[in-house]
């Protein structure tokens, strides 16, 4: 059974699923910071208000290594569909290399042409043009995630496509019905307001961070704190509801496309209606029994067909050879949905803070805002976990089996490749977690610098790179 | 339709070569500041080598990755042959090009600390490791990939031969050289003067790496051979050894004269003659010696939409490309980042 195949794909799925799943938290980042500083620099231009100034200086730092890291780490993903999966790539790369591509012209090059400018050069090009790119920036960073959503959407819900007999490949048919496949517009949707969501996370760790340090130290926290840590609480407020309808929204279409996927995510086996939901569970694939269930009655008919006698899918509706391995996603799927329903409660006790003018002062919220950081990422990679592995045992859902799908690689070679990227990714992206931590723990201090909006970026660009300043141009040399 | 389905790989083909030669000069000079670091030790002047390409260096690795998605997109029979073919040349550049990358900021971030010496390292070390394995994959791509039914039937280290190793390290001269001759342009004093100084050199040792590729390459593969040699198709050919030479004494004499653009213009020359070159090599072959450009291509209605799109991003995109290294033109010296 284990032959030197069998090992070769599994390691090439789980190095697909450790540099993806690395990249993607970049990318996330990447899609709330650009919005977030969009809004920043939008506000400082329209109110003239410093804080916000600084508020903008203070994470464009954090974007510009979190933008790198997605670079880099996003390079080796339109490589690794080549190496780890040649025949999936020859089959059904007229689809997916297409997208592919009108990613990388309509979102990559805007992101990075304006993303010079946007770091380094806001004394060259004026304040309007300044915002402008930064807009480009952030436009991209949402275009970049349509592309990919509606190519990953395929993978899950093919449509619009022709298979030719002999050479086996997915012809196009029909491009709008390929782009705006069932489940794309839920998945971007679900996808983004991820993004937007693990980033008020992560801001409002950070306010809450410093926060917490002022009043060890008997000082009052300065006003950019409070503004970011009271933008990051609104965010949380009125995107994590939205999110969970969202996320309803895309269960349903999953029974509706991919019911074998939804009956491995509630360890469901028999179909049925009156269906309970499993709060826990260890579904055993051998036994096709989910042990040590612990449910609550008529609930599962109810969330997944709004109705209590609702017909759930199991997963006896499906050959075994069909079934994804529900005790992975039972259990990521589970996760997430707990992060989701903390960061709402969050949101709502924020609201009750706000209301009793303590959202600045209560150590016991900073203290849970911090431990929260990571809840955005971690419930957006267990999504990701639920969704992919969910696919299985295809990569074009139903049509290509993964198995068919990999490199004629051989298994030493696979090794090697797993060995490079575990090391460097570890400490690659290691350090950068380090220093973007180190920097993040830095106060953003008021008015730092000269209020002349002409001198501020100067500082920053000097900061950032002490040379970048042009000596044909240079005001401030 | 016919017709136009037979001349849509040939377009294809055409924008293919653009953007890999894009990509190498553009790239190439980044990736060749890096290597110039080993020559360079004063932290100064290497931040003044970082700083005329901190701006740019994202865009033009996003090169690389355009021509990757419109090989995997419009050639997937070359992507799932090549890729699985420089399965490791690919990886370790993939990783070598992860280093390169965070260094530009993460030297800078750890400024002060011990750590700022090893990303000055991975930035060096990246840069040259990424630009030979690319020159290896070059090599292997000339040399030829072992096919069987349309799918990669080689062995991991078919790419490790001393050909592929002869023009690993001729990129690496290369990207040296467009490096040097950048800096030269763009800075001034020391810096400047040593660049020229390294330009020379590196120019010598491309030139002479230019030579025994070229020699050695007709020898590889029949087809080859009588691409540069028969009548009348050496017509076609026999300008490119000739402006080689001349841009070469051009180029010399600029780096002497002190013309600060020239030299990289030369440079610039010299990459898209070797290019040129390959291409009419290689032509019509995808993955030489046995799959073509239409052996490999994705259907015409997939190369037709993406045609469309690349018809109409591509000009777009090289308007703000060339907008945003206006923005960051003329010479940056030493003494602006220290006021």
């Amino acid at each position: 059974m284990h032959n030197a195949h069998d090992i070769a794909l599994l390691l090439a799925r789980f190095q697909f699923a450790f540099t993806v799943g690395v990249h993607i938290v970049f990318p996330a980042f990447s899609i709330g910071l650009a919005a977030y500083l969009a809004v920043l620099e939008g506000l400082w231009l329209t109110t003239g208000r410093q804080v916000f100034l600084d508020l903008y200086r203070y994470w464009i730092k954090a974007f510009s290594i979190v933008f790198g890291m997605g670079v880099v780490s996003g390079l080796v993903m339109a490589y690794e569909f080549g190496t780890n999966w040649s025949i999936f790539s020859k089959k059904a790369g007229p689809i997916t290399g297409v997208l592919l591509s009108y990613e990388v012209m309509t979102a990559f090059f805007l992101e990075a042409g304006f993303l010079g400018v946007m770091l380094f050069g806001m004394n060259k090009v004026g304040r309007g043009l300044h915002f402008a790119a930064t807009c480009c920036v952030s436009i991209g960073t949402l275009i970049s995630t349509t592309w990919i959503l509606a190519s990953n959407s395929w993978m899950q819900t093919p449509r619009g496509y022709r298979i030719d007999p002999t050479s086996g490949q997915f012809l196009p048919d029909d491009w709008l019905a390929i782009i705006f496949n069932p489940s794309f517009p839920y998945r971007l949707v679900h996808m983004t307001l991820a993004a937007f969501l693990s980033v008020a996370f992560a801001v409002g760790a950070t306010g809450a961070w410093h926060m917490l340090k002022s009043r060890r130290e008997g000082k009052i926290s300065s006003e950019p704190v409070r503004v970011m840590f009271s933008m990051a609480m609104w965010m949380a407020t009125i995107v994590a509801p939205i999110q969970i309808l969202a996320g309803d929204a895309h269960g349903l279409n999953t029974l509706k496309y991919q019911p074998a996927k939804l009956a491995a995510m509630e360890g469901d086996w028999t179909s049925e209606g009156h269906a309970p939901e499993l709060l826990f569970g260890i579904p055993n694939m051998k036994t096709e029994h989910t042990d040590y269930a612990v449910g609550i009655p008529l609930v599962g008919s109810l969330i997944l067909t709004h109705s209590l006698d609702g017909k759930v899918p199991g997963m006896k509706d499906f050959p075994r050879d069909q079934r994804p391995p529900s005790q992975i996603i039972f259990f990521s799927f589970r996760i997430m949905v707990a992060l989701g329903m903390l960061m709402l409660l969050v949101g709502l006790w924020s609201l009750w803070h706000r209301r009793n003018n303590t959202l600045f002062t209560s150590p016991l919220f900073h203290r849970v805002a911090l431990a929260m950081a990571p809840a955005g990422f971690l419930a957006l990679l267990c999504g990701w976990v639920t969704t992919e592995v969910g696919r299985q045992p295809w990569t074009v859902y139903g049509l290509l089996r993964t198995a068919d799908s990999v490199s004629p690689v051989v298994l030493s070679s696979m090794v090697v490749s797993m060995t490079i990227f575990v090391i460097v990714y570890i400490f690659v992206f290691g350090s950068g977690l380090g220093i973007l931590v180190r920097m993040l723990g830095h106060e953003p201090k008021e008015g730092e610098s000269n209020p002349d909006p002409a001198q501020a970026p100067e500082i920053l660009a000097i900061r950032t790179h002490p040379a970048v300043v042009n000596a044909s141009t240079g005001k401030g040399a | 339709m016919m017709d136009f389905a037979h001349w849509l790989p040939i377009i294809w083909g055409v924008i293919l070569i653009a953007a890999i030669s894009i990509y190498v000069v553009l790239d190439g000079f980044d990736l060749g500041i890096g290597m110039l670091f080993a020559l360079e030790r004063d932290r100064t002047r290497r931040d003044v080598m970082v700083s005329t390409i901190a701006p740019v260096w994202d865009g033009n690795e996003t090169w690389m990755v355009l021509g990757g998605a419109v090989l995997y997109g419009v050639f997937p029979g070359a992507y799932a042959t090549l890729l699985p073919a420089f399965y490791l040349p690919i990886i370790v550049m993939l990783a070598s090009l992860i280093f390169r990358g965070v260094a530009f900021e993460f030297r800078v971030m750890t400024r002060g600390t011990v750590r700022e010496r090893h990303w000055d390292f991975g930035f060096m070390a990246g840069s040259a490791l990424a630009a030979f394995c690319q020159g290896t994959i070059l090599g292997g791509v000339i040399q030829g990939v072992s096919v069987t039914d349309g799918a990669f039937s080689g062995s991991a280290f078919d790419w490790m031969t001393p050909f592929g190793i002869l023009c690993g390290l001729s990129v690496m001269c290369g990207y040296a050289l467009l490096g040097a001759t950048w800096l030269v342009w763009r800075t001034t004093g020391q810096l400047e003067a040593a660049c020229r100084h390294w330009a020379a050199r590196l120019a010598v040792g491309l030139f002479a790496g230019i030579v025994a590729v070229s020699l050695w390459t007709p020898f590889l593969h029949e087809p080859y051979l009588h691409r540069w040699t028969d009548w009348p198709d050496i017509l076609l050919v026999a300008p490119v050894p000739l402006l080689l030479v001349a841009l070469g004494a051009l180029m010399a004499s600029a780096l002497r004269k002190g013309h600060s653009r020239v030299p990289f213009l030369c440079a610039l020359g010299w990459f898209f003659l070797c290019l040129t070159g390959l291409g009419i090599t290689i032509w019509p072959y995808a993955v030489p010696p046995s799959l073509t450009l239409w052996d490999v291509s994705s259907p015409p209605s997939s190369q037709f939409f993406q045609l469309v799109g690349t018809a109409i991003m591509l000009p777009i995109i090289l308007t703000y490309t060339i907008y945003s290294y206006r923005v960051f033109r003329g010479k940056v010296s030493e003494t602006d980042g220290y006021h």
